[in-house]
Formats: structure tokens, sequence, C-alpha cells
């Protein structure tokens, strides 16, 4: 049998939750691997090494840097899930500012803590072999990959944007009609275009899509009527690395 | 083995917990020298990056503190900025938060009642391996869970971080046609919540009782959660606005979360027991007969009894919501609008885990200067840490695997949230 595990890094566990979100299927899913490692639920641990591994969250601490190497010497096949894994997530904010003074913002004993100046993801430390995208990830393409790869086929995963899946669900454009700075035309798909379903403009927790038209986007946002600095903002949020080249700048 | 008189034990990696943290026990001649949660959850400095973003944005950010809980922390950012800003949103806009919220509750109770806290007291190392002899508890934990996700899907767009949420109210009101499917499903997730406490009445608690002061929000007329005022069982009462007067914070070295106390009394416990303590009389007729039934008198001063008041206020939280949608009609507007202004503005709700503050400053072009966060959690680890000395003391004679196996289903007790409390545990115990 399929062999899982689970492994949490710098992070907000949602993404490793959305795995005991899957209420309809978690149980049909659990009668077809062997969950070996998965501390958020369950206290029995096997060891290595692992089929699947499924990582969560951004690398912070030397510590981590280290844990990580064996993780993946462990593992077959390695999956990076959500925001901090595939791109620093947003506590990579730290990584154009000053983390000393970070820390001691936070905390009144900064020389208590142990952690990096970055927060990097996975794949800048060991090979990746799937990546889902998103702040959290999408339930839907967890299922998918996991189905996929019990199957012995590559999952289906769209790296198109979220305008496609916008329009497929017959949403009111947020741009056109109503103004809004929407991120739409430049981030993955996978929510299903929720925030524009809502009313709202996507925020890019997804990260950019396969080819954004950034220079594009840019007077959009402008047309929209966001200063620079609010631009700059929107960008440097959820995946503020991935998507420096779309913000045109060098964070 | 058992009978060392120095020892040390060592949980390196707590299971069934939300995050990561580890637990030191270190005994000394026959008694326990020091028990430590240790939060090695690393530092993710929210309160630091915080500066300089927008007075609209601390909702979307500080949700993503935790993934269990983000309901809680965008109520909590919405209500310490609209405090700072001087804005008040309608009672329409309110019971809609309060209408999410209920959904998030009756999520994360029925995630730590089903998957995270029962199978210890049945002797299984998680809910997967216990569906495996009772699969039919386990699905109803799993359909009672998906209502609540299902919930705070409708009205906030995505389970895990909601994306309708914003300063001043919501993106989009639902239709009330949206919300119809939801009530016969809520009725039936209240026979589902009946039967869980029942079911949780029926565990064996080992016999504990700690003498510390809780403190919840209280909000007269209604059991609180998504606002309220501060009170203590020690007869403490304050407004949410002078929270920092009374709530002080501490580094310890051993941990990436602070440890809260209040100013000259010490530590406290908050979370379901002292929410029941304080406003059960405030819950739904139905909840209070089921606390009756299930065995909980005027307060809940047994930690292991904490899975009994959240499975009670899981049936309030279902209760409330159906009321919510029988009266609901949308919103004139689903959001007022929330100019800034230069100036600090506090906020606390009752996050599923307990009391949940936030602070905020801003500037006059409504930039955010400085940014405050004390999650329950973190209020809650002295007392925890209290708790466990005591109870390891009574089970020196154990051996190392049962102490520590007896030692997580302690900590469990409490429903640590160790993202949260980043700025929480792996069970060391040093025996010599």
């Amino acid at each position: 049998m399929t062999t899982l595990a689970v492994w949490k890094f710098a992070s907000c566990d949602g993404c490793q939750l959305s795995l005991l979100d899957c209420e309809d299927e978690l149980l049909a899913v659990a009668g077809r691997v062997r969950i070996a490692h998965f501390l958020e639920a369950s206290r029995a641990v096997l060891p290595g090494p692992y089929d699947v591994s499924l990582v969560e969250g951004s690398i912070t601490t030397p510590a981590d840097a280290e844990r990580i190497h064996a993780i993946r010497d462990a593992s077959r096949v390695l999956i990076t899930l959500g925001a901090c894994a595939t791109a620093g997530g947003i506590q990579a904010l730290r990584n154009s500012a000053d983390v000393a003074e970070y820390a001691s913002a936070v905390y009144a004993r900064p020389d208590y803590l142990d952690t990096l100046a970055t927060s990097t993801p996975i794949a800048a430390h060991v090979d990746v072999d799937y990546e889902l995208h998103g702040c959290p990830i999408d339930k839907g393409q967890l299922l998918e990959t996991i189905t996929a790869l019990l199957a012995g086929r590559k999952p289906n995963l769209p790296a198109h944007s979220v305008c496609f899946d916008c329009k497929r669900r017959n949403n009111v454009c947020v741009v056109v009609a109503r103004g809004e700075p929407c991120l739409g035309p430049v981030t993955r798909a996978g929510c299903g275009a929720i925030c524009p379903a809502f009313g709202r403009g996507c925020f890019g927790c997804f990260g950019p899509a396969e080819t954004p038209n950034g220079p594009a986007e840019a007077d959009l946002l402008r047309a929209a009527g966001m200063s620079e600095d609010d631009i700059r903002r929107l960008y440097r949020t959820f995946t503020v690395s991935a998507f420096a080249e779309v913000a045109g700048d060098a964070s | 083995m058992t009978h060392r008189s120095d020892r040390l034990i060592d949980v390196r990696a707590l299971a069934r917990v939300e995050g990561e943290g580890a637990m030191h026990v270190r005994v000394r001649d026959g008694a326990v020298a020091d028990v430590r949660l240790e939060i090695y959850e690393p530092p993710r400095f929210f309160e630091a990056f915080l500066r300089g973003r927008r007075h609209t944005e601390p909702p979307d950010i500080t949700a993503r503190i935790c993934g269990i809980c983000p309901v809680a922390y965008q109520m909590s950012a919405c209500a310490a900025i609209e405090d700072a800003c001087g804005a008040v949103v309608p009672p329409a806009v309110a019971d809609l938060r309060r209408l999410l919220y209920c959904g998030e509750w009756i999520e994360s109770h029925t995630l730590h009642i089903y998957l995270l806290h029962a199978p210890d007291f049945l002797g299984y190392a998680g809910a997967l391996d216990l569906a495996k002899d009772r699969r039919d508890l386990v699905e109803r934990g799993l359909a009672l869970k998906k209502t609540g996700n299902d919930l705070v899907e409708v009205v906030g767009g995505r389970a895990i971080h909601p994306v309708n949420v914003r300063v001043g109210g919501f993106y989009r009101a639902p239709a009330p046609a949206d919300l119809a499917p939801l009530r016969d499903r809520l009725r039936a997730a209240l026979d589902q919540a009946l039967a869980t406490v029942r079911w949780v009445a029926g565990f064996d608690f080992p016999d504990f009782r700690h003498e510390h002061e809780m403190l919840a929000l209280v909000d007269p007329g209604r059991y609180a959660i998504e606002s309220g005022t501060v009170a203590t069982t020690g007869g403490l009462a304050f407004g949410v606005q002078d929270f920092e007067d009374h709530v002080v914070e501490e580094h310890v070295p051993h941990s990436t979360a602070l440890h809260a106390r209040l100013a000259g009394r010490g530590r406290y416990l908050t979370g379901p027991a002292a929410r029941y303590t304080l406003s059960r009389q405030w819950l739904s007729p139905l909840a209070r007969e089921a606390a009756a039934e299930a065995g909980l008198g005027a307060e809940c001063r047994n930690p292991y009894r904490s899975i009994v008041v959240r499975a009670v206020e899981t049936v309030y939280a279902v209760e409330e919501a159906i009321r919510l949608i029988d009266r609901y009609e949308p919103p004139p507007a689903a959001a007022i609008d929330v100019p800034p202004r230069a100036g600090a503005g506090r906020g606390a709700t009752e996050a599923p885990r307990g009391t949940l503050f936030h602070r905020y400053e801003l500037d006059a072009a409504g930039l955010v200067t400085s940014a405050r966060i004390v999650p329950p959690t973190a209020q809650n680890q002295a007392a925890v840490e209290h708790d466990l000395g005591r109870f390891v003391a009574d089970r020196l004679d154990l051996p190392d695997d049962r102490l520590t196996a007896e030692c997580e289903q302690a900590i469990r007790n409490y429903d640590p949230c160790i993202s949260c409390a980043t700025h929480f545990l792996d069970l060391r115990v040093d025996r010599g």
C-alpha cells in the first residue's frame, strides 16, 4: 500500500488541514494509503522511506534547512502544499527587511529565537516533484493529485490565469464592470475565482500564472486608481517572492 | 526504569495539536523540578510586517496566522480597526459576522472533539484508526464538521482563509436562497451535535481540578462570540479597550510564544471552560439541558471535561446559526465605509480556543504603525504548565511511554493552537 507522510514547516497548518477538510473523501483516501506520518491527525509514526510526502510551510530556521533534506531523502515523490512551501509565504516579507529589527519589534528577548534572515520555498533547498499553489491550497486539487498518483498518472494542475475560471463561472468582471483592481489576469487558477464571485478583486494568493503580463497588469491597476505604493503592497503579500518579476521589482 | 528518582521525559513532537510544540519534564529526587511547554513553531513576525500596511489589510493578513481559526483573526482584526476609526457596523452586519463565526465554532470544535481529542479517551492513535472499528462515529463527526465548513464557505467564500470579510462588513451579503439549503443541513447537524454531547459525556474523565482564574468575554443576554466585555471568575471586569492594562506578556527562554498574565494576579485560563463558567446562563435552553444531562455543573474546572463543553458549545452554535438564518434579511449594504483616522483601536472576540485580542495603531493616512496580537494559547501557557506539573507529580511511577501518552492527552485538553501562539510543544521528561 502507498505510504503517505505529511510534514510541516513555517506555516498556519491550513494546507494540511485541507486534507482533514475532505470530509466526504477522507475515509476513502485513508483506505487506499497507509498514513505513515501525519502528526496533526495521528500520534502513530512509521519509519520511512515514504512513497509520497506532502510538505507544508517554508524554511525559516537552520534546523528546518537540515530537516527538509532528510525528508527528501526518505521520500519517493515530494509535493509542496501552498504559498509558504511553494513561494516562502507571507513570512517571506522579512526577506527584504531587517530580521533583527523584526524580532525586536515582536519579542522582548530576540536572543531567545533561532531564525534565518529569509523565508524560502522548499524548492530552494531540495528537488520538488509537484507543487500545489494557493493560500490555502484547493482541496479539489489535493484530491486530484493524490488520486493521480495512486492511478500512476500525472496530476492535472492548471497553469492558466484566474480570468479563465472567472469567465467559466459566469462572474461579472469586477475590473470592467466596477473598476476594481484585480490580480486575476496574472494569477494562477485553482481557487475557482472566488474573490470576483464575491465582488472583490483577486489578491493573488495562488501566485503568478504561467505567462503573466506584468506591464499590462500594472496599467490596469493604475487605471483602477491604485497608487504605486498600493500596487507594491498588493503584490507583496502572500507570495511576495513569486510575484517579484511580475511586479517589476527586485524584492 | 519506572522508579528512578531522577529522569527526563521528552516529547519532541506533540501529535494531534495544531502547530509544532514539545514538552519537557525534569524530575529530580523524585519530584517534578520543571515542566516546560516548548513552542518551537518558527516565528513568522506578523506584528512586524503589519507595519506599513493599509488599515484594510489586517483581516486578510492575520487570517494566515491560523488555518484552523482564520475567522477569529478576521473578526478581532475588524473589531480593532473599526474601534480605531470610530466605526460601528449595523446590527444586520454584526449578525452576519456572528453567523460566520458559528460556522467556525462548529468546524473547529468538531475537528478537536473527533479528530484530535476523542481518540485519547478511547485508546486510539488517531481518528482514522478509530474509524476502522467505529466508522459510524467518525462519519458523524465528519458530517458535522462539513456543515460548519460549508457555513463558513457560503458566508465567507472559502472554508480556510475566507475571502468575503472586510473592515466594515462583507464584500457581498449572501442571498436568503444561499442560506436556505444550509438550514436543513443545520437541523441534521443539531441531532449530530446532541449525539456528540451524549457520546463524550460517557468518556472516563480523570479527577483533576484547577483553581486558575478564568477569563472570557461576556455579552449579557447572549453567549459571547464576536463581541462583549472581559470578565474573570475572580470578579475582574474591564472593557476590551483597557485590555493592555490587565493582560501583560513576557517572553520566556524556551518558547517562541509570549506568556500572558493578568497584571497583579498571575496566570489564568481562557477558552470553552472559561466561557461556559462565565456565561452558561446565556446558553440556549437546549444547550443548557444537554450540559446538565452531560453532568456539567455551574462551573467547569476539570480540563478533561473541556471536550464536553466543546460539544455543548457546538449545540449552541448550530442552534444560533439556525436562529440567525431564520431571521436573516440581507443588510441594505454589505459593508459600511470605514475611513481611516490616526489613533489606536482594540478588538477582542472568542476564538474557538479562547479570547483573541488585537490592537492596531494607525497614522492619518490609514497605515498601520504598530500591531499587537494576544492569542488564546499564549494566555493559557503558564496555567497549562502549572497543571502539567501537578499532573506529572501524581504519575511519576508510570513508565516513560505511558507517561508521555498521558501528558499529550492532558495537553490536548487545552486545545493549544501552536501556530497561533507563535509568538508553542516536543515532551521531554528529564529524570536525571
